[in-house]
């Protein structure tokens, strides 16, 4: 709710919150001009985390990199790397199989459940909703689960190639997500009765960290909070990649453009997102995950340890790297927070000659400013919140 | 060029001669625009209602060191929110004189980015608010994305030493003397 400041003698007091904050789950400072309890400005001071994300992309070969995409946004690390794949393949001008593509399709959407479900728990928790903090943290843990039984890890997944994928899905995997799926529903359903029509919940939410439809387009967000304010852009609607033009979604979006509406647009998000694997999982043909094209396939082990080509072959892809054609695209997926882009220059060797990121929540803090003025220092942690920052994809 | 989309051509009509060259690289429409007069080119493209570029969705850059004149250039990505179409603005600039115009008064979300390119790239955006450093340090020397950036140059924020006492290189020490000496003025 906007302060009211009474006719009073005051100064305008100066505070630093963060970098290390309970509330800044994520290292991040704002440099508050405070009137009272009242926000006049704030600074937000950011790259705590910055090691470097670009330059280090630079030294490694094409197949190198995928790691580090992992380490942008952690919550959805499978998300980067499809967003990562499609921008080389688009370079090379390869398409990979449809079972590749329904499989990325799962992949993302199993990652943006996990994200939403980080944010709109940690959010919750923070507000006093400690139940709703453990009941998304206990179906994030599910999806964990089926990640690390898909890739072998739980967060830092590394699991889609250049050109295809590690492998194919485990045999129990449809079976594994629907009944995941009917278990998150039930969870989310309790999530939603104890906090939608919540009167803390609401008054600590709504009217909160407004944006209007004009200053969000200015502040060039995406995701989420620019879908609260009214406005239906998703990637995955406005340039369709991969099969999501084969699947039956919508895109939930707000009126308001305050926090509670971020927070209902994510609820929904994850019904939809489940909506899209479980129609992807019925339509899921059969085939090969990879590309026909030994350029940029490493061979099987039995070639490469029962032939002299086979051994070259795999020598040169891995100490070389694959290697791009010459040029530079971008290429964008819709991730957890928004737009997430890849600009992608080649010198046609095998080392990325400059690879940037649109990081959506670094934009996202260039906006937070603007969000946050006139309201009072408490509701810093519900904007915050909301905007979903992570370090390693803000600061990079 | 004959065999431009029809969008790129529709493009190239309204601006003219302010566009160097146009292209078409994987289906990505990307023009080139002259460094002159490059805000009113952008507020064209945004506010002319056939073009309507309304939304800035990135800017970055790339340092072509001793690949081609000029050295480094700075990289826009527009969508048309309402025609639902992408367009890539590529604007060269000479390492002698780094700097752009800044989009600050069309879109306030380029405040971020261009102090991103900044730091990082060391052009400047002329008419920018608040144009510091975002993501390293205010003492940090040097843009480390600049090619000619050696990658295991160190600059820590902190001096370095050993558990014994004595500092990792010389210009820690330093460091640490120019520290307490700024202390020392202090208190």
């Amino acid at each position: 709710m906007k302060a009211e400041s009474p006719e009073l003698p005051h100064e305008i007091m100066e505070l630093q919150m963060g970098p290390s904050h309970p509330a800044t789950h994520g290292t991040i400072k704002f440099n508050l001009k405070l009137e009272g309890e009242k926000v006049l400005d704030c600074d937000v001071e950011m790259g705590f985390l910055h090691r470097g994300f670009d330059k280090s992309c630079e030294q490694a070969t094409w197949t190198q990199v995928i790691p580090y995409t992992d380490r942008l946004n952690y919550a959805s690390s499978l998300i980067n790397n499809v967003g990562y794949a499609l921008a080389v393949e688009k370079l090379i001008g390869a398409e990979t199989p449809p079972r590749c593509q329904y499989i990325r399709v799962i992949v993302s959407e199993l990652a943006r459940i996990f994200d939403h479900l980080t944010c709109c728990g940690m959010a919750a928790s923070e507000l006093g909703a400690i139940t709703v903090g453990f009941y998304m943290i206990e179906a994030r843990e599910m999806i964990t689960r089926i990640i690390e039984n898909l890739t072998g890890a739980r967060l830092t997944v590394t699991y889609v190639r250049i050109g295809g994928l590690k492998h194919d899905l485990p045999e129990d995997f449809a079976a594994r997500v629907a009944a995941t799926f009917t278990t998150i529903r039930r969870l989310l359903g309790d999530c939603d009765s104890l906090l939608s029509r919540n009167r803390i919940f609401l008054d600590r939410m709504s009217n909160v960290g407004v944006i209007s439809k004009e200053s969000a387009l200015d502040h060039s967000l995406t995701g989420p909070i620019l879908r609260a304010t009214g406005v239906d852009y998703d990637i995955r609607k406005a340039f369709p990649y991969l099969v999501y033009d084969k699947m039956d979604f919508e895109v939930p979006v707000g009126s308001h453009g305050d926090n509670y509406d971020r927070f209902l647009c994510r609820l929904r998000e994850i019904h939809e997102s489940m909506r899209i694997v479980e129609q992807a999982l019925k339509q899921l043909p059969v085939g090969p995950v990879w590309i026909d094209d030994p350029r940029f396939v490493l061979p099987e082990k039995e070639k490469v340890y029962g032939s002299i080509e086979g051994l070259m072959h795999h020598f040169k892809i891995i100490m070389e790297g694959i290697q791009v054609p010459a040029g530079e695209t971008y290429s964008a997926v819709e991730g957890g927070n928004g737009e997430l882009g890849f600009y992608v220059v080649s010198d046609g060797g095998g080392k990325p000659y400059r690879l940037r990121v649109r990081p959506p929540c670094f934009i996202a803090m260039g906006a937070f400013a603007e969000m946050i003025k006139g309201y009072m220092v408490a509701d810093i942690v519900p904007t915050f919140g909301m905007i979903n920052m992570i370090g390693g994809e803000c600061d990079r | 060029m004959a065999d431009a989309s029809p969008q790129l051509q529709h493009v190239q009509d309204k601006l003219g001669a302010k566009i160097l060259s146009a292209s078409e690289p994987q289906g990505d429409d990307v023009i080139m625009l002259d460094r002159a007069g490059l805000r009113d080119s952008f507020r064209q493209l945004k506010e002319d209602p056939d073009l309507s570029f309304n939304f800035l969705s990135d800017i970055t850059a790339v340092d072509y060191w001793q690949r081609q004149e000029p050295r480094f250039e700075v990289v826009y990505q527009l969508v048309s929110l309402t025609n639902r179409r992408r367009l890539r603005v590529r604007v060269g600039v000479p390492e002698s004189d780094p700097v752009v115009d800044s989009l600050t008064p069309l879109w306030s979300g380029a405040n971020f980015l261009e102090r991103e390119v900044w730091d990082l790239y060391g052009i400047r955006f002329s008419d920018h608010p608040d144009l510091r450093r975002i993501l390293l340090y205010d003492e940090f020397t040097g843009h480390p994305l600049r090619k000619d950036y050696p990658v295991n140059l160190c600059q820590p924020r902190v001096p370095e030493r050993h558990v014994d006492g004595t500092f990792v290189d010389e210009r820690s020490k330093n460091k640490l003397q120019r520290l307490q000496k700024t202390l020392a003025k202090k208190h």
